[in-house]
């Protein structure tokens, strides 16, 4: 079993939180929506606090920003595609390209990042930072996010 | 990534998650996503290939056309995890009287320092920067070989991040270093576990401390859970 399968093999046990009548928001077309990306790779600046192990709360990141630290805590994955292209985990130079051609309608002043590795229960991410990030993204007029996992 | 599509959705925004366990999308069903059958670090497939990226960006944003969720759709491609080794050329040995993995870790400065002169940033920093590396590995050869972990006074205390900065050091010089491809998935992290003195130390380390009877969390995560000494 190789890293990659024994990771699945482990995540895949973990406990899921369900949720009752989950919401569906059925957004503008895309070639007038303002994309985000969110992000669990713990990105931050180097001017911006680190992730701590642990951490359950959320770095706002620069449209602008290309000098991103990967502050994921886990040993566990590859981290040097990253060191090579951080597109493959962060695509903001793909969503750039997509608005010039009119595909999306905007790229999104602010984009987000947290780290994946949350207590089990995820009641912070649940009910208190997942919902500040939200609304900062709402009030920076995006409709759509695209959530990326390390 | 499943609870943030569920809070941010709550919120009013459509979300699309790029999932990297099946299980997981099955079980907390986000209102739509697009499961990768990636390398874990990679959720966008294959570095430096932007025609690949915008596959899968394409492929995500078709999921926002479906009138209820939610909608779990395969990527096609399965990106394999297996590496191919890479050829990465570690300098020969020049102060013979350092251990070896010191006298490495030096060796392969200037590679950092031009690799993270190019990316303008670098992973190395939770708790040593580059010039703290080599003092840095030598603490580790002194667990290795018999040192008491809890008196070696280990730069910043933590081993999980002190791991974390060696590694990277030597990840990101690699960069440098390789010819031939961009090195696969975890290629580099055989690379520095299985052909470097330092990697070496470090598994070494990490099976002194574990054997004696410290925690799990002082030595686990010290390197990926798969690797042994």
């Amino acid at each position: 079993m190789n890293g990659d399968q024994a990771m699945r093999a482990h995540s895949s046990t973990l406990p899921g939180p369900s949720f009752d009548s989950p919401a569906f928001v059925r957004p503008r077309p895309l070639a007038e929506s303002t994309i985000a990306i969110v992000t669990s790779a713990a990105l931050h600046t180097p001017d911006d606090a680190a992730f701590t192990g642990g951490d359950t709360g959320y770095r706002l990141i620069d449209r602008a920003r290309r000098d991103l630290i990967l502050g994921h805590w886990s040993p566990n994955f590859d981290r040097s595609a990253y060191a090579m292209d951080l597109n493959v985990v962060y695509p903001i130079d793909r969503l750039e390209e997509l608005a010039a051609a009119g595909v999306i309608g905007a790229v999104a002043p602010r984009h987000v990042s947290f780290a994946g590795n949350q207590p089990d229960d995820v009641s912070t991410l649940r009910f208190d930072s997942g919902p500040a990030a939200a609304a900062a993204l709402r009030a920076d007029g995006v409709d759509v996010v695209l959530l990326t996992p390390v | 990534m499943s609870v943030l599509a569920h809070v941010f959705e709550a919120a009013g925004i459509a979300t699309i998650v790029l999932s990297s366990v099946r299980e997981m999308a099955v079980k907390t069903a986000p209102p739509r996503a697009l499961h990768c059958e990636f390398p874990l670090g990679r959720p966008l497939g294959r570095p430096g290939d932007p025609e690949f990226q915008h596959d899968v960006l394409a492929r995500a944003f078709a999921l926002l056309d479906a009138p209820v969720g939610p909608v779990l759709v395969d990527h096609p491609v399965a990106v394999e995890s297996d590496a191919e080794q890479v050829s990465c050329t570690l300098p020969p040995r020049f102060e013979p009287g350092l251990a070896p993995a010191v006298d490495e870790a030096k060796g392969i400065r200037r590679a950092y320092d031009r690799v993270a002169t190019r990316r303008g940033v670098t992973s190395v920093g939770r708790v040593i920067n580059a010039d703290g590396v080599p003092a840095a590995v030598a603490s580790l050869v002194e667990i290795a070989e018999g040192a008491d972990w809890r008196t070696a006074e280990l730069p910043g205390g933590n081993t999980t991040a002190l791991c974390h900065d060696i590694r990277s050091y030597y990840e990101e010089a690699a960069l440098d270093l390789v010819t031939g491809p961009l090195p696969g998935p975890r290629a580099l992290e055989d690379w520095f576990f299985e052909r470097t003195e330092t990697g070496r130390v470090v598994l070494a380390a990490r099976d002194a401390i574990r054997k004696s009877g410290a925690k799990s969390p002082v030595w686990f995560y010290m390197a990926p859970a798969t690797r042994s000494s």
